[in-house]
């Protein structure tokens, strides 16, 4: 069990993370009860298994930042929760694969950002569209989450487009020329 | 100077805030060490030799009068009232508190500044040609263009962690100015057949432990795309740029991998996709950035009668103006540098006096401007020929009219390792001693243009592969020795200088350039610069002579012993 962040708030989560430990095979690993996230090894290898668990919306994928996201492609539609791992918080290819999913992928359903997941790299994570940020277990106190929340507006109105808000500031706004005194 | 409006006000005071926060976090102990560097970086701070250094953004070389009196008042506040003019653009405090940053942040705010990523693994301080909107070979004004970069590329969610550091400049000139072919992204602004306006994109250059010169992955991308383009590229590069080794990380290596028509391919392959989408831009957008510069109108004057007659009659004014002033878009105007290479001074530094005497200068004489230039020295874009007389005088008594601009003691220097964490030596006794060295000013007239860039390490802050005469600082079994390459150069065709052979004592290097000098001197033809004697004879009669000057001065010295 641990805290996640949806909808701008705090709320208790019980999915599970499969990570395949040293010596586990995608094809064959032991899958446990709940409700899971599985890598995407272990999805393409059992994809007629795992798809109804999918379906029903107790099962989900995710992506290494090496993995392309356009493996997923056919199964988007069926899925309901896609996660993209952060092996390090500094790795930022999350945050491609993340717009590639929504912008070239049109994948609408939960995505979710897992891993090194840090307070700090939240409001770039949700302009990348990802709308669940699940630090990993034990890092903040409900304490510090409350106070992360706060950083979800850190920068009340960015300058360009991104997933959140595709247009750019000039497209949102108006912006004026200076008012120079005539000469 | 672009001057902010409400949003990018807005956008900087939060980032105050964040960054106040996110420091007190990290003294509290709720930040690690590792989860701060990135955020800090991004902020401009290094943690360097003696105390943590503060890089501040000069997007794109631009500064007011105010700005650098609030510089001046930070260096005497914060700092032991210096500091450093960078090879691109910025300025460093090398002695600010780590707890005072957050306050310096919020005093470079109420003048329009900030220290947003001019570190870290993003997209840095965008660079361009210290002369746009007053050189006189100008194509376009590549302002505008870097002030839409600068805003697309500030806090840009998806290109917020890159494997590496990523630069990009843009040049709006015939003459290259800005370095292009020496960056990530290079955008040259060109004219198409059709007389339509876009860039040739080059990617891939960059100095550092890897000199490549960039390679054009476009001939022309329309302005209206620019921003789409450039998208596509970061898009390749975060996915698929190498993020197990930082030495192999930059794009540059990716392109090398990749093949240029490759990795061309792979951009298209995502352009494609984003072209035409949002983030294009509309002539009412480029019409505002560019109205958002408050550029003094300047009338054409008659050439100053005044002027010329001073050029006759004194001949140190007349030094200055041949070395130190630049010919100007508006007749009757002429660009003044002002020379931060002053002999004995550590090249690109100005003291807390010369950032106000600065600014009064550009105040009385200079409609309030001025520019920083990747030679790390300063440049008052327009000035009336009517003024320069004055304006030399006033230069003279602040130590920034060393009529020296373009010539071997207009040394470019990183700060080196008496500063820099970085540095395998140090490069600034370096650049003095041969500054000691070259004092006769009628010589160094005669020497001509040559570039003498000095880098104290291997990430080549100093663009030492572009220096006609290159010096690298090394280590050698913890001792500082020194590597020299020759013909290397900026510009149109820019070029990486060769090694001339084994490394040198630091004691030896005004003695190695007096023979590089020498042998320049016997082969050259009538009015040919070092540089391109170099490219015409070749390195070899250079490298004989200084291993064999080298040699002889060692067997003197041991016959005296004897």
């Amino acid at each position: 069990m641990s805290d996640i962040i949806k909808n701008g708030l705090i709320q208790p989560d019980d999915w599970q993370v499969l990570r395949l430990a040293e010596g586990e095979a995608a094809a064959d690993v032991a899958l446990p009860a709940g409700r899971i996230i599985v890598p995407l090894a272990v999805w393409q290898a059992r994809r007629d298994e795992l798809l109804p668990k999918a379906e029903a919306g107790v099962l989900g994928v995710w992506l290494a930042g090496d993995e392309d996201p356009f493996a997923l492609e056919a199964d988007l539609p069926a899925l309901q929760l896609v996660a993209v791992d952060f092996p390090k918080f500094a790795d930022g290819r999350g945050y491609s694969i993340a717009t590639l999913l929504r912008t070239r992928l049109g994948y609408g359903g939960e995505l979710r950002a897992i891993g090194d997941v840090l307070r700090d790299q939240f409001f770039f994570m949700l302009r990348c569209g990802f709308s669940v940020l699940q630090p990993s277990e034990g890092k903040y106190t409900t304490a510090q989450l409350e106070a992360a929340l706060t950083s979800l507006k850190a920068f009340s109105n960015p300058y360009q487009g991104a997933v959140d808000v595709p247009e750019p500031l000039f497209r949102r706004q108006t912006r004026t020329p200076l008012q120079k005194d005539a000469a | 100077m672009y001057r902010y409006d409400e949003y990018d006000q807005r956008i900087v005071d939060e980032r105050v805030a964040q960054f106040a926060d996110q420091t007190r976090r990290y003294f509290a102990g709720e930040l690690s060490e590792d989860e701060f560097r990135p955020l800090r970086l991004q902020n401009g701070i290094y943690i360097q030799r003696h105390a943590p250094m503060l890089r501040i953004a000069v997007p794109y070389g631009n500064l007011d009068s105010r700005q650098l009196r609030m510089l001046g008042h930070i260096a005497r506040r914060y700092d032991h009232g210096y500091a450093h003019v960078t090879t691109r653009h910025n300025i460093q405090f090398n002695w600010p508190k780590l707890e005072d940053v957050p306050e310096i942040l919020g005093l470079l705010s109420s003048v329009q500044m900030h220290a947003i990523q001019t570190s870290g693994n993003c997209i840095r301080n965008v660079t361009s040609d210290p002369f746009a909107g007053v050189a006189a070979d100008e194509i376009a004004d590549p302002r505008p263009w870097c002030e839409i970069l600068r805003q697309w590329s500030t806090f840009h969610p998806e290109f917020a962690f890159l494997p590496r550091k990523f630069k990009i400049a843009v040049n709006g000139a015939k003459q290259d100015r800005a370095l292009i072919q020496a960056h990530d992204i290079g955008l040259d602004l060109v004219y198409n057949e059709a007389g339509e306006l876009g860039f040739r994109v080059l990617v891939g250059g960059g100095l550092g432990r890897t000199p490549i010169i960039g390679a054009e992955v476009s001939a022309f991308v329309p302005w209206q795309q620019i921003l789409n383009y450039c998208s596509a590229i970061l898009r390749v590069y975060n996915l698929h740029g190498r993020r197990d080794n930082a030495y192999k990380a930059r794009i540059k290596i990716l392109v090398k991998a990749l093949g240029v028509e490759e990795f061309a391919r792979q951009v298209e392959a995502e352009f494609v996709h984003l072209k035409d989408g949002p983030s294009t831009l509309t002539q009412a957008e480029i019409d505002r950035v560019a109205g958002r510069f408050d550029d003094p109108v300047l009338e054409p004057l008659p050439q100053d009668a005044g002027y010329r007659a001073q050029l006759a009659e004194n001949k140190a004014f007349a030094a200055w103006a041949r070395r130190n002033v630049r010919a100007h878009q508006v007749q009757g105007y002429a660009s003044v540098v002002l020379s931060l290479k002053p002999y004995g001074v550590a090249p690109g530094d100005l003291t807390a006096e010369q950032f106000d005497a600065i600014a009064d200068l550009a105040d009385r004489h200079a409609f309030g401007e001025v520019r920083n230039t990747h030679e790390q020295n300063v440049l008052l874009a327009s000035v009336r020929e009517a003024d320069l007389f004055e304006v030399w005088q006033q230069a003279r008594e602040l130590g920034l009219a060393t009529p020296n601009v373009g010539l071997l003691t207009d040394i470019i220097s990183c700060p080196g390792g008496d500063f820099c964490a970085l540095a395998n030596a140090k490069s600034i006794p370096i650049a003095n001693a041969i500054q000691d060295r070259f004092t006769d000013l009628d010589y160094l007239y005669d020497l001509g243009e040559l570039e003498l860039n000095i880098s104290g390490c291997m990430n080549a802050c100093g663009h030492h592969h572009v220096g006609h005469i290159g010096i690298l600082g090394v280590d050698k079994n913890g001792q500082e020795f020194y590597q020299v390459t020759i013909g290397g150069s900026q510009g149109n065709q820019a070029s990486l200088g060769k090694v001339i052979g084994p490394s040198f004592a630091a004691a030896e290097m005004p003695d190695v350039i007096t023979s590089l000098i020498n042998n320049y001197i016997d082969n050259r033809h009538e009015d040919e610069r070092f540089i391109d004697t170099v490219r015409r004879i070749g390195i070899d009669s250079f490298k004989t002579r200084v291993y064999a000057e080298r040699t002889a001065r060692i067997e003197a010295r041991e016959t005296a012993n004897v």
